[in-house]
């Protein structure tokens, strides 16, 4: 028995090893190509607003790249020379998961470089693996400024190709008393958990900063994310005397919200601001509540509609958007293109530095820190966080139904630029700095 | 063979040796992988504690995320020490779980089941709420210090693999012998006939309070490693209650034969998932759950019920 028993534990370790051996490390990637991991939500709440625009933006770029048929200065064919095959994966499953499969992603199947990340929570959970594995990691929709201002704080790996939050919030809280001062006051409906938090506390605080006399009075309401219920934050926003209500609502709770909202009559009395409203625009059409403020974290989605920007690469993804995928490029499709941009950029770059050769991943790193470079919906600087953090401009408007387009449009855009809505480099933390009254602001 | 030195002490000890010989053989994730396994392995065998009598908790994700906070919080407040976070870890899930536990154990079968997860939900809610305790986006953890000793880049994963096993291969022999002993051997009284027990002299609720605290330390452990060895705990992959459904699934997948089935099962499940993910990004959950059917069907008893079969093969 006692030898059967330690055969056993021989067998299952034997077993292990086995496993381990078989899905070791594969062979090494020729050097003429290069394969980017791509996460976003494929499965989950998150995949209609978020994920599959997002792929599909990197698809269309991908494949344009590996043709050489983009408009210049990106009409090379490849990045560094190699073609680019992308690998999409799936961003849910939980913060401990997306750590896992980044191991597996590297240390397995030995992916070059990261493109993606949607939600906060994955970058936070990510950005100190990704530094530790040494993988370059460009994180392109999620905002929270803990990644570089408390997780990486010396960040050599780990880019973010996109404002991050506190410049969507500030922004719109310059756009609010420009335009609408007048109104008594203003209060909120966001998720509660971190994205919802932290949107409304850099809103409410940039506000307390620029117009002390609006204050807010009615309790602000965070509803359960993806609760689906709404009937009693609406009866809450109905009795507020407030005129203005902030929301940074998503995914189906942006459907739930609007469509139990508008027969109780909400979105005639009360403004509300939808600080990621782009995401749903295009989806739900005519059925949005026009005359709303929507919000697409910088210059993207509705604001880079051709109407707005006619700068010919904005113009050509547009146009090979609508046709290959039937619909109108939303947000997140720019901002995951924005992080595929920012990789052929440095990869480009670092080539041309490295004598035409295929470039090291220091020379990549090096070629895109402090870079800057002309995306689709404008032109991105690396100028935070040591030349890891992007900013760009940030553009508010009112939404309205274009007739002569057939498609939803917005008016009274301004558009501010990086250094209004954006901390000076050295602030090393941005909530501090909204507190301390933004010093260092050029609007 | 002394009482002590049984046959599943000298292979869980020779189980340790191996493991932490094969660090220097297998690739940086498989360790990865590993560590997850003894983290999981540790909160099922709290449920194997449990299930021995008859219970079953569909929300030990409770004192799974307990010790990942309580060891987020001895690492930024007190001490940066494994040791600490360990020790915190346990007081905070073994506090929790003495406490809860006056009201548990008056409770069996699925009405101990759904409070637990109750409970475990109620967590869940705090932390996913609470600004202070970083909500969703979780809290990080930095690569602790043993005894001051610092390890930095591959050598800390590595100092923590080490460390898991100690400690892992400490609890699991302890678990062993306790179920050996008088109390531990309780467990199946308690499951068969109560009254019969209490007529023994033993108090039922006394027996499951104290398998209950047990399983919470063992699952407060867990917790700690897990958040050791990803670098960041949250609600979602810490306290909800489908962190909890997976830890009832790895139970189920090892059996409750023996202590060791755990890890087993822990390390069956975070290969499938692993494998299911990589080839089948959009169908990885109808695979998972597609194992389970498998499992529940063909191996009703786990998969240490295969070990035993081939025992019985080999004897007749």
């Amino acid at each position: 028995m006692h030898t059967l028993k330690f055969r056993g534990m021989t067998r299952t370790l034997g077993a292990s090893l086995v496993t381990a051996l078989v899905m070791g490390p594969g062979s090494a990637l020729a050097k003429d190509e290069i394969t980017m991991a791509v996460p976003t939500f494929t499965t989950g709440a998150g995949g209609p607003a978020f994920g599959v625009p997002g792929k599909q933006g990197v698809e269309l770029l991908i494949d344009a790249i590996n043709a050489g048929t983009m408009p210049a200065p990106y009409n090379t064919k490849g990045m560094g020379g190699a073609r680019v095959k992308a690998l999409v994966y799936d961003e849910s499953g939980g913060n401990t998961k997306q750590v896992a499969e980044l191991r597996n992603k590297v240390q397995k199947e030995n992916v070059d470089l990261v493109v993606g990340y949607v939600s906060s929570g994955s970058c936070s959970a990510i950005a100190p693996v990704a530094e530790e594995l040494k993988i370059l990691t460009l994180l392109t929709v999620c905002g929270t400024p803990r990644v570089f201002e408390e997780l990486v704080k010396e960040p050599k790996y780990v880019f973010r190709t996109i404002n991050h939050a506190v410049a969507s919030n500030l922004s719109l809280a310059r756009y609010v008393v420009e335009k609408y001062g007048d109104k008594n006051g203003y209060t909120g409906v966001n998720p509660n958990y971190a994205w919802g938090q932290d949107s409304w506390r850099d809103f409410d605080m940039s506000m307390k900063v620029l117009a002390p006399k609006m204050i807010q009075t009615t309790t602000p309401q965070f509803p359960k994310l993806f609760g689906g219920q709404f009937g009693s934050e609406i009866s809450a926003m109905l009795r507020a005397p407030e005129q203005i209500v902030h929301s940074s609502v998503w995914g189906g709770d942006i459907e739930s919200l609007i469509f139990q909202g508008q027969p109780r009559g909400l979105f005639d009395n009360k403004l509300f601001l939808f600080t990621v409203g782009d995401s749903a625009v295009y989806r739900l059409g005519k059925q949005f509540p026009m005359g709303s403020l929507v919000g697409a974290r910088g210059p993207y989605g509705i604001y880079a509609s051709t109407e707005l920007n006619k700068s010919p690469l904005n113009v050509w993804f547009q146009r090979e958007y609508r046709a290959r995928y039937k619909e109108q490029p939303s947000q997140a499709a720019y901002q995951y293109a924005q992080g595929v941009l920012a990789a052929k950029y440095a990869y480009d770059r670092a080539q041309a530095g490295n004598g035409g050769k295929f470039p090291s991943t220091d020379q990549v790193i090096t070629a895109l820190r402090g870079a800057t470079f002309t995306s689709l919906a404008g032109t991105v600087r690396m100028s935070l966080s040591k030349g890891h953090q992007a900013v760009t401009e940030d553009m508010w408007g009112v939404l309205f139904w274009d007739m002569k387009l057939n498609e939803p449009m917005v008016r009274d855009v301004v558009t501010y630029p990086p250094e209004c809505v954006n901390p000076p480099a050295d602030a090393l933390d941005s909530t501090e700095w909204i507190k301390a009254g933004m010093k260092g602001t050029k609007c | 063979m002394s009482r002590l030195a049984d046959r599943t002490v000298i292979g869980l000890s020779i189980s340790a040796v191996v493991l932490m010989a094969l660090a220097a053989l297998i690739p940086n994730w498989m360790l990865f992988i590993f560590l997850q396994s003894f983290a999981r392995g540790a909160v099922a065998l709290g449920l194997l504690v449990l299930w021995r009598s008859g219970l079953i908790s569909f929300g030990h994700a409770l004192y799974f995320a307990a010790g990942a906070y309580g060891a987020v919080f001895m690492q930024r407040m007190i001490a940066n020490d494994a040791f600490a976070m360990v020790a915190a870890g346990l007081i905070a899930s073994g506090a929790l779980a003495f406490l809860l536990g006056f009201l548990l154990r008056q409770y069996r079968g699925i009405f101990f089941a759904l409070l637990n997860m109750a409970f475990s939900m109620v967590l869940w809610g705090l932390l996913a709420k609470t600004e202070a305790l970083g909500s969703t986006d979780g809290l990080s953890i930095v690569a602790p210090r043993f005894f001051g000793m610092v390890f930095a880049g591959d050598q800390s994963k590595l100092a923590i693999y080490f460390f898991a096993i100690v400690l892992t291969w400490m609890f699991s022999v302890a678990v062993h012998l306790y179920m050996k002993s008088t109390l531990g051997a309780m467990s199946t009284a308690v499951r068969e006939n109560e009254i019969r027990l209490e007529y023994l002299g033993y108090s039922a609720h006394r027996a499951v309070h104290v398998k209950y605290v047990i399983s919470a330390l063992l699952a407060g452990f867990g917790g700690v490693l897990m958040g050791m060895t990803v670098g960041i705990v949250d609600p979602d992959s810490m306290a909800y209650w489908t962190v909890s459904g997976e830890f009832v699934f790895i139970t189920i997948l090892s059996g409750t034969g023996n202590v060791a089935a755990t890890y087993i099962g822990a390390f069956v499940f975070e290969i499938i998932r692993s494998l299911a993910f990589q080839y089948s990004p959009k169908l990885w959950q109808l695979i998972m759950g597609g194992a389970l059917l498998l499992i529940i069907m063909f191996l009703p008893n786990g998969l240490w019920s295969v070990m035993a079969r081939l025992r019985k093969a080999r004897a007749s």
